[in-house]
């Protein structure tokens, strides 16, 4: 099986892990990620306004092109998820916007919202199948307690993003029951990092990020894994706690015994 | 200079709320993780819009402090999203001419080794047009 895969400008640089594990992990459960060619930008952030048009192309641009190819478009980075889901969205049911947008973009055949946008996880969940994912287990990670940090952006709203029950889902704790390992469910899960605040004020992203953390402790945690590289940050860099961040990537290379060849 | 009736008209334009059907119920500000800071408070946006006091809603730290999380907008029983309200009348200020709320020459001394790019461009959108 082959997906249109929207890798997103942190996965090429800061967060380069969360992709080399992803793509690796990939190959072992037998599907492959076809990078869509000159991406752009998704800009970080879904334009909530209803008149904004130019800040939606990029995502337009990616939707379009796996709609050429027949594929399913996969994305890995939280915030590009929401962007480019909630950018699909519009383009389904919002005449104005679709209509704007497609002035723009002059294509032959008007792009309506056509392509489906999964995250990794829901590849992981829809598509290979967390029992399929079990047997594909090399190494399962037997005896870590493990906390799925969630964060804002794979949630909410959950009418539009349709990713799990926004207030308690499960996506992340069978995916880590797949893995071998024992999911830890504590109440600030679904909670925010504190986002962009962490470049102007660091210490309102590093309280919030402490509240996150010392909640998973307090309930038994070794460890969070997450799917976004500024949740990561701001937990490893602005938080007082020191309990470990991983990408859930790199755990699922680690299960499926690909880690070591990333590593090279 | 826009009169508080032509703001608040714009304001109700760019968000797509209506602010009519809040119940206040105040669900979104205790849902608010960014409630401490705020000193516009998310159950308060609607108001200001009614009243049209579009001059202290701009002048809001609330502004800046809103992240985008959307616990307010998942929570509100009445589908008013408080966190569209606060966010277009963020964008009436930075689409004025030197209204931003970040430089570029800022951000060398902002940086740090680990940063994310992700943070970069979201903070950029936020902050300025």
């Amino acid at each position: 099986m082959k997906y249109s895969y929207y890798s997103g400008c942190t996965l090429r640089t800061k967060a380069k892990d969360l992709d080399a594990y992803a793509r690796a992990s990939a190959k072992a459960l037998g599907f492959e990620l076809e990078e869509i060619e000159n991406w752009q930008c998704c800009g970080g952030v879904y334009p909530l306004g209803s008149d904004e048009i130019a800040t939606k192309l990029s995502s337009v641009r990616a939707l379009n092109e796996a709609k050429e190819k027949g594929q399913e478009l996969v994305t890995l980075c939280s915030a590009c998820h929401h962007v480019i889901k909630r950018v699909n969205d519009d383009m389904k049911n919002v005449e104005d916007i679709r209509t704007r947008a497609n002035n723009y973009m002059k294509l032959e055949e008007p792009y309506a919202g056509e392509t489906t946008v999964l995250h990794f996880l829901e590849v992981l969940r829809d598509r290979v199948g967390f029992d399929k994912l079990k047997e594909k287990v090399v190494n399962p990670l037997k005896g870590k307690k493990i906390g799925a940090y969630y964060g804002c952006l794979l949630l909410r709203p959950g009418k539009v993003l349709e990713f799990d029950n926004p207030e308690n889902p499960k996506i992340m704790e069978d995916f880590i029951r797949a893995i071998g390992a024992e999911p830890v469910i504590y109440p600030y899960r679904n909670e925010c990092c504190g986002g962009h605040i962490a470049l102007k004020e660091k210490e309102m992203a590093g309280n919030m990020s402490d509240n996150i953390m010392n909640s998973a402790e307090g309930f038994g945690a070794d460890m969070l894994i997450t799917a976004c590289p500024l949740c990561l940050y701001n937990m490893n860099k602005n938080s007082k706690s020191e309990l470990p961040v991983y990408y859930f990537t790199e755990l699922l290379a680690e299960a499926l015994g690909v880690k070591e060849e990333v590593a090279k | 200079m826009e009169t508080s009736f032509k703001s608040a008209e714009l304001i109700r334009e760019i968000s797509g709320v209506n602010p009519y059907k809040c119940m206040k119920c105040g669900k979104c500000s205790a849902s608010c993780p960014s409630y401490n800071e705020m000193d516009i408070k998310p159950h308060q946006f609607v108001s200001y819009v009614l009243n049209e006091d579009i001059e202290s809603l701009v002048n809001s730290k609330s502004l800046w402090k809103c992240l985008s999380c959307f616990a307010c907008v998942e929570r509100c029983p009445r589908d008013v999203k408080p966190g569209k309200l606060i966010d277009a009348a963020r964008q009436v200020v930075v689409r004025q001419k030197d209204q931003d709320y970040l430089s570029p020459n800022e951000i060398p001394e902002l940086l740090d080794p680990d940063m994310p790019q992700q943070l970069l461009v979201s903070a950029f959108r936020k902050y300025r047009r």
